[in-house]
Formats: structure tokens, sequence, C-alpha cells
């Protein structure tokens, strides 16, 4: 069977969308790092059910939890941007509109995740 | 589309719903939910951050009876899109293709995120009572 390919482009392996697999992959990293920290910050926050301020902030500041949380934080939101990306690629057809979609989606996840993250640092770092 | 006349699959709106189907759209709308939900818990790691008048406000919001209904919403999201992550991850392993197996772990997927769900709000009420 001949191949259509030339043999440079079968040697990058990238496919139609010159992205290759790499989304795909990512994704599911994303998801098995997400998976356990996800659930572990459900689970904390169950039995924290009801706690005031000072509680709070004295959980998320111990040096674990606050580890954990920029991670779990981190793995969300690139989770989140490959996940939106995917919807907005399959639903906003071509041009300006999704050329936009892609980019607001990039840069806003990458914000709110930065914003997250600070709020968390803030309080672990006590300023 | 200029290709009329070539065999087309029927659309969603003629196309009658299945398992399957139902829970692969639902994959991506409680998706879709918790990025709103990530805005959430953004709101309120930033009012924890900013001091007690700031998280107050934010825990009142979330008491309140539309903010209890979201985050109920937001946590069965959560479980159903993390169950059925795993399953999507087991069929990425390729296991799990069969129709029977297809079924099974629909079903599973789906009375485990109601479960855990009710389990977590179970507990979560236990907790806040006895303390």
């Amino acid at each position: 069977m001949s191949d259509l390919r030339s043999p440079l482009a079968r040697a990058r392996g990238l496919g139609a969308a010159g992205d290759g697999v790499g989304h795909w992959r990512a994704q599911r990293v994303s998801a098995i790092a997400l998976a356990p920290l996800a659930l572990w910050f459900v689970v904390s926050l169950v039995a924290r059910a009801g706690a005031d301020h000072a509680e709070i902030v004295a959980w998320i500041a111990r040096p674990p939890v606050a580890v954990g949380l920029v991670l779990m934080l981190g793995a969300a939101f690139w989770h989140l941007k490959l996940g939106m990306q995917a919807v907005i690629e399959d639903y906003v057809q071509g041009g300006f509109a999704r050329e936009a979609g892609l980019l607001a989606n990039a840069f806003g996840c990458a914000a709110l995740a930065a914003a997250a993250v600070f709020a968390v640092l803030k309080i672990a770092l006590g300023a | 589309m200029p290709q009329a006349g070539r065999p087309l699959s029927p659309h969603l709106s003629i196309y009658r719903p299945q398992l399957t189907s139902v829970l692969s759209i639902l994959h991506r709308l409680t998706g879709v939910a918790l990025g709103a939900g990530c805005l959430a818990l953004l709101w309120w790691l930033a009012a924890a951050a900013a001091g007690p008048e700031a998280f107050a406000n934010a825990s009142a919001a979330f008491g309140s009876l539309p903010g209890q209904a979201l985050l109920f919403a937001w946590s069965w999201a959560l479980f159903y899109h993390l169950c059925n992550g795993v399953r999507h991850l087991c069929w990425d392993a390729g296991w799990g293709y069969g129709l029977p197996a297809v079924y099974r772990g629909g079903w599973a997927a789906a009375g485990a995120s109601v479960a855990l769900t009710l389990a977590a709000w179970g507990a979560g009420h236990a907790l806040a009572c006895a303390s």
C-alpha cells in the first residue's frame, strides 16, 4: 500500500492539523493529574463545611495544602483550556470568531490560573 | 454545503437518544459547567486571600439557596466528569470496548456520580451540624 504522505510528513507524524497527538495526550495527562487532586480538594472542602475565614486560611497556609492547591489549579486550568479549545474548534466555524475564541480561551485560562495561584500564595506566604 | 445528494447521517433531532450518546454529551456539558465552577473557585480563593469581610460575603453567597443549588449542581458535574473521565481513560488504555462493557461502564459512571454527590453532601451536612 503506497503512502500519500511525503517522507518528511510521515517522519514528523503531525497529521493534517499539524499538531499530531499533542492535544489528545495533554488532555489525558492533565486528567490523570487532576483526578486525585480534585478528589482530595472536594473531600477537604466537605471536611471543612461551615468553616470560618480563620480556619480556611489556616488550612490553605499549610505548606502541603498550598502546594497541592497550586498543582490542582495548574492542572484544572490547563485541562479547562484544552477542553474549551476542543469545544470552540467543534462549534465555531472559521474566520475571526474562531481565532478570537481560541485566543481568548488560551489567554483567559492562563490569567485565571495565575490569579488563583496568586491567591493561594498570598495566603500561604502570609502577605 | 455543495455536496448535496451524498448520504448524510441522521442529525441529533432525528436520532433516538441512547445511554451512550447522552452520557457523551453530558461529559462535554459538565466540562463546560465546571469551567464556570472554576470561576467560582477563583472567587472563593480571592475572597479568602482578601480578608474576613470579603470571605464572609462569598460564604453568604455560597450559603444562599441559589448558591447551594449551584454548588450541588457543580459537585454532581465534577463527580460525573471524574467518573466518566475514568471511563474514557479505560477506553484509551484499550479496555472495555464491547457494547455490554460500554453500557455497564455508562450505568456505573452515572450511578457512582449520583452516589458520590449524595455522600459528599450528606457528610458535609453531618460535619457542619456536629461542629
